[in-house]
């Protein structure tokens, strides 16, 4: 049996991750855990890492649960998941607090700033950005689709709920991106880390399709 | 662009989805697991589980409920009805909510939304506001208790201070329209949605396909609630977000994977 560990440190609610990944391993050589253990953490074959909240709380309870070293193992070493503020924590800063990330992803998290802007339809934009949106598949140096999209429509909606987005210096770690006001890096990617800003958890079917390929990713 | 929302909402009274009419006449509608999982297949963007009866016996069968749906069920999921404190809020988020509504506890206690909103953030805090028209026409009245009290507070002034506290989100129920099927208090929507800078849903009357259009295009809602319509079998909400797609509302497409 091989492992999925869902890193928890304290921020939140882990269920509806848990859950989502478990639904798609069930029958699979994967089992999945909620786990606050290093040890788990650097056992596990791969790792998903959420976040909800704020990034600095966030980090700092990376930090203090004495979990942040097995994430950047993870990182260095076998496929990651991150997943909204677990996201938004593998770039190198946030204007959010002023806090620094893990670093693993060269960019900043930002503010959306939509005051005075319209939507299509006319209605003002809402912060935070909630809802449904479509995400357009970025493409490699290569030209390449990234796996985790298989099967996955280009254009697909997926879940957001935030009002901070990541600002990737290198425009091939964007591995999707979503129109809200501003054209943002809704996936990022490098190696063998992913990461949403949208929740597949809440996303239906093209949400579980995403998890369903990370389990099966080979980077 | 952000993709206007379809909410099939069950209300729940003794573990079962019921509908009234004004608020009153409940009427059977089924059992709220197998409910929530048919939305779920027929692409609902989110539910919304309301708990009518809310004493403390039908929280802990709600519970056991939301659990049971939130690991069926991959799309948000809210919960409201006798939410009174912050620890109520936690206890519906581990059982599997993704946002919980106030109601009447935000008027009693308005600080409750600032302490919520500040724990666990404003994306899963709902107010929900039952408004009543005022009998001289002025304006609209926010009911509390299920609709049995008047606060004489001003809806869509309400609405603003609960957006200011901290609600990430505004349910706006007509309760003149509720489980009437002539269609949504269109004024009374649109008045709240410009007024506050947060998605408000509308809810309360939905009886046809063209009164969810007219809920976004005149109402000006971010997304719609309805019950009945979707309970009884008219309509499947595949179908409404056909209609409402061909209407150019922003409709998120079924994907067939």
């Amino acid at each position: 049996m091989k492992r999925v560990a869902v890193v928890d440190y304290g921020m939140g609610n882990l269920r509806s991750v848990s859950q989502a990944v478990a639904h798609v391993a069930a029958g699979s050589e994967f089992d999945v855990v909620v786990t606050s253990d290093p040890a788990v953490v650097r056992a596990a074959d791969r790792v998903v890492l959420p976040g909800q909240g704020a990034m600095p709380d966030c980090m700092r309870e990376l930090r203090e649960s004495g979990l942040q070293e097995a994430v950047l193992q993870a990182a260095a070493s076998k496929p990651l998941f991150g997943v909204c503020v677990g996201m938004q924590m593998l770039l190198d800063h946030s204007t959010e607090g002023h806090v620094d990330g893990l670093g693993l992803i060269p960019g900043q998290v930002q503010r959306f700033e939509l005051d005075g802007q319209l939507q299509p339809d006319g209605s003002r934009y809402k912060v935070p950005h909630m809802g449904w949106n479509a995400v357009w598949q970025g493409r490699d140096a290569r030209g390449a689709l990234h796996p985790l999209w298989a099967q996955v429509p280009d254009g697909a909606a997926f879940y957001f709920v935030h009002s901070f987005y990541a600002a990737p210096q290198d425009g091939s770690h964007s591995a999707g991106e979503t129109e809200y006001g501003v054209r943002f890096a809704s996936a990022v990617a490098r190696d063998n880390l992913f990461a949403t800003q949208f929740h597949p958890e809440k996303s239906a079917d093209a949400g579980l399709m995403l998890y369903r390929n990370f389990l099966h990713w080979s980077p | 662009m952000l993709f206007k929302r379809i909410i099939p909402c069950l209300d729940v009274n003794g573990g079962r989805v019921v509908k009234g009419v004004n608020f009153v006449g409940l009427r059977d509608a089924g059992d709220p697991v197998e409910i929530a999982a048919r939305y779920n297949a027929q692409g609902a963007d989110e539910l919304t589980f309301l708990d009518i009866t809310a004493t403390s016996d039908a929280r802990d069968l709600l519970l056991h409920q939301i659990e049971a749906v939130a690991s069926q069920v991959f799309i948000p999921l809210t919960v409201g009805g006798g939410v009174r404190t912050v620890d109520d809020v936690r206890r519906l988020l581990n059982a599997g909510a993704d946002k919980v509504s106030f109601n009447s506890a935000a008027v009693a206690n308005p600080q409750v939304i600032a302490d919520a909103s500040a724990k666990y953030g404003a994306q899963c805090i709902v107010v929900a506001i039952d408004a009543k028209r005022r009998a001289d026409g002025e304006g609209w009245e926010v009911y509390t208790h299920g609709g049995r009290k008047a606060t004489g507070l001003d809806a869509a002034q309400w609405a603003v201070r609960m957006a200011q506290a901290g609600a990430g989100e505004i349910l706006l129920t007509s309760m003149d329209r509720d489980g009437t099927k002539i269609g949504f208090d269109l004024a009374l929507t649109r008045a709240v949605s410009d007024a506050v800078s947060v998605p408000v849903i509308a809810s309360g009357g939905v009886g046809s396909l063209d009164h969810l259009a007219a809920g976004f295009l005149e109402g000006h809602a971010d997304a719609v609630l309805a019950a009945s319509i979707f309970h009884y079998g008219e309509y499947t909400v595949g179908q409404a977000k056909q209609y409402l797609a061909a209407r150019g509302i922003a409709m998120r497409p079924d994907l067939a994977l």
